[in-house]
């Protein structure tokens, strides 16, 4: 059975806050899901399905559905770090071709900006790795870093590449009146600002902010009652790439696995894909999730980004037109949700005008979970407009 | 030139006392599966390659070289102080590739495939880390 088709995204909220010290997380769960049921013109009443991650509060799902006073049907609170709310649409889209549920609210919320939480707090000290990575000082900017390195080793990617990445979103930024980072910046500048763990900059690092997202998934039968634009959830893959018992390949990460299941599902290739949403906890994050989805080989993804490969106006794939985790939001430590918020955004038209990209019928979500030196849930949602 | 970096007491599990054991002894051990062969990493009493939980321990030669690393410019919490460090990837002998740091080097003089050997880094706070540093 494939779900293609079988589900719609009828709803889809972002907080439009950054920086939110007044209200609790259950409050901002809260916030989100009554923004998107609103979208969608449905009502707490309605959700049969409730889907969350490890940011939820207390016994998470369950918990949630007491303080929402939601009536569930099924309830799933797979925890796949800032992948997990692509990985709930893949699920809640099960859940609803098998009948099980006909509304499903998915919702994310944090306050890592008021509550100082190192990024990547979830570094679990019960993990049964924890004492042979923790103990070298391994952080989350570092646990990248030993990937774009490497990639650099093999491929020649150089670190300008990667800063072209922060440029095109920060150039999208611009026109994101709740974006976090707003100013334009250039290859230099972030070549210029801190090193963290070389050869990554503070400008190649997604921001920390309060806030979060929600969207509602619905059956065919439920879409058919709204009147609001909604989107056909096309295809979904989802991947954990883990160390392999101690031979990590870090030139690639869960997308060259979540990708082609997603596209395969799907019916459709990269070269069809009108706008994507990828997954920048960092820039190397972007280039090589890239080359795993497909949209250039292997290695060449430098060559991809650069000369604005990845604008909304003129690029090759215009990218993260919100201005994505390095300059909008990344809020929890969790950019996954937002990823999904801006691609509905683009099939909808409803992306801001300078960054809405013409005629966009074919969309990409793709989130990444944990961290590329280690272990990571990877998932792909491609969504279409209703006639697809 | 990073100095003396964090060496607290590992958290032992019954499944990675061994490995702790004979750090303390200046001993450096690999758990191998007895049914694939396959040396494993991170040490665990079962071998993600086959499924057995037939494992033991053997003396690993201690010579690697170094698959990825990055120097950590702004360390977190207690390794802030002590940047910078360098934390790196290294492709031992045996197989496995293991999350450790290089140290007794100037971090600007490590490179990809350069060959180390394991040090025993007896800390001030008295655990003993394994850790890499340049081949002799
Ligand atoms: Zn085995």
């Amino acid at each position: 059975m494939s779900i293609r088709g079988a589900v719609h995204i009828a709803g889809a909220y972002e907080h439009p806050g950054r920086h939110l010290p007044d209200l609790t997380v259950p409050q901002i769960h809260a916030d989100v899901a009554r923004g998107a049921l609103a979208d969608a013109g449905l009502s707490f009443s309605d959700v049969d399905a409730y889907y969350c991650a490890g940011d939820a509060p207390g016994f998470g799902g369950m918990s949630m559905a007491d303080y929402l006073g939601l009536r569930c049907n099924e309830i799933d609170s797979t925890e796949t770090g800032g992948s997990s709310y692509l990985v709930h649409i893949q699920h809640a889209a099960a859940a609803i071709a098998a009948g099980h549920a006909n509304v499903a609210l998915i919702t994310l919320a944090g306050k890592p900006r008021t509550g100082g939480a190192a990024p990547g707090g979830s570094m679990r000290s019960s993990a049964p790795e924890g004492s042979f990575e923790n103990l070298f000082g391994l952080n989350v900017v570092a646990g990248y870093a030993l990937a774009a390195k490497r990639h650099m080793h093999e491929f020649g990617t150089t670190s300008e590449q990667l800063a072209e990445i922060k440029v095109a979103a920060s150039t999208h930024a611009q026109h994101n009146p709740n974006a976090f980072l707003r100013d334009v910046v250039t290859v230099d500048e972030v070549l210029e600002s801190p090193m963290i763990a070389r050869p990554l900059h503070r400008l190649d690092s997604c921001v920390i902010t309060d806030g979060g997202g929600a969207v509602v998934v619905v059956s065919d039968a439920v879409a058919a009652t709204l009147e609001r634009q909604t989107a056909k959830v096309l295809g979904t893959g989802v991947a954990i790439k883990h160390s392999t018992g101690g031979r990590p390949d870090l030139t690639f990460t869960g997308a060259a696995v979540s990708g082609p299941k997603a596209f395969a599902e799907a019916g459709v290739t990269p070269s069809d894909i009108d706008y994507a949403s990828i997954y920048d906890s960092f820039t190397i994050t972007v280039l090589i999730t890239l080359e795993d989805l497909g949209f250039c080989k292997k290695g060449e993804g430098g060559q991809f980004v650069s000369n604005g490969g990845l604008l909304a106006r003129g690029g090759k794939l215009p990218f993260n037109t919100d201005g994505g985790g390095l300059c909008n939001n990344h809020p929890a430590n969790r950019g996954g949700m937002t990823k999904v918020i801006e691609a509905v955004r683009q099939l909808r038209g409803e992306a801001h005008a300078e960054v809405q990209v013409p005629d966009c019928k074919l969309v990409l979500a793709h989130g990444t979970g944990g961290t590329l030196a280690t272990r990571m849930g990877s998932a792909t949602v491609i969504l279409g407009q209703e006639d697809a | 030139m990073t100095d003396q970096l964090p060496s607290p007491t590992p958290a032992t599990t019954l499944e990675t006392e061994p490995f702790w054991e004979a750090a303390a002894d200046g001993r450096f051990v690999l758990p191998r599966c007895n049914a694939c062969d396959e040396v494993i990493w991170y040490p665990r009493l079962f071998c993600p390659s086959c499924g057995s939980n037939d494992v033991s321990w053997f003396e690993a030669s201690g010579n690697g070289t170094v698959y990825s690393f990055t120097v950590v410019e702004r360390g977190q919490g207690g390794w802030r102080e002590h940047s910078p460090y360098v934390l790196a990837y290294i492709e031992l002998a045996e197989g496995p590739r293991m999350l450790t740091n290089v140290i007794d080097v100037d971090p600007d003089t490590v490179a990809i495939d350069m060959p180390v050997t394991v040090r025993f880094d007896a800390g001030k706070d008295g655990g003993n880390i394994v850790r890499f540093g340049p081949a002799s």
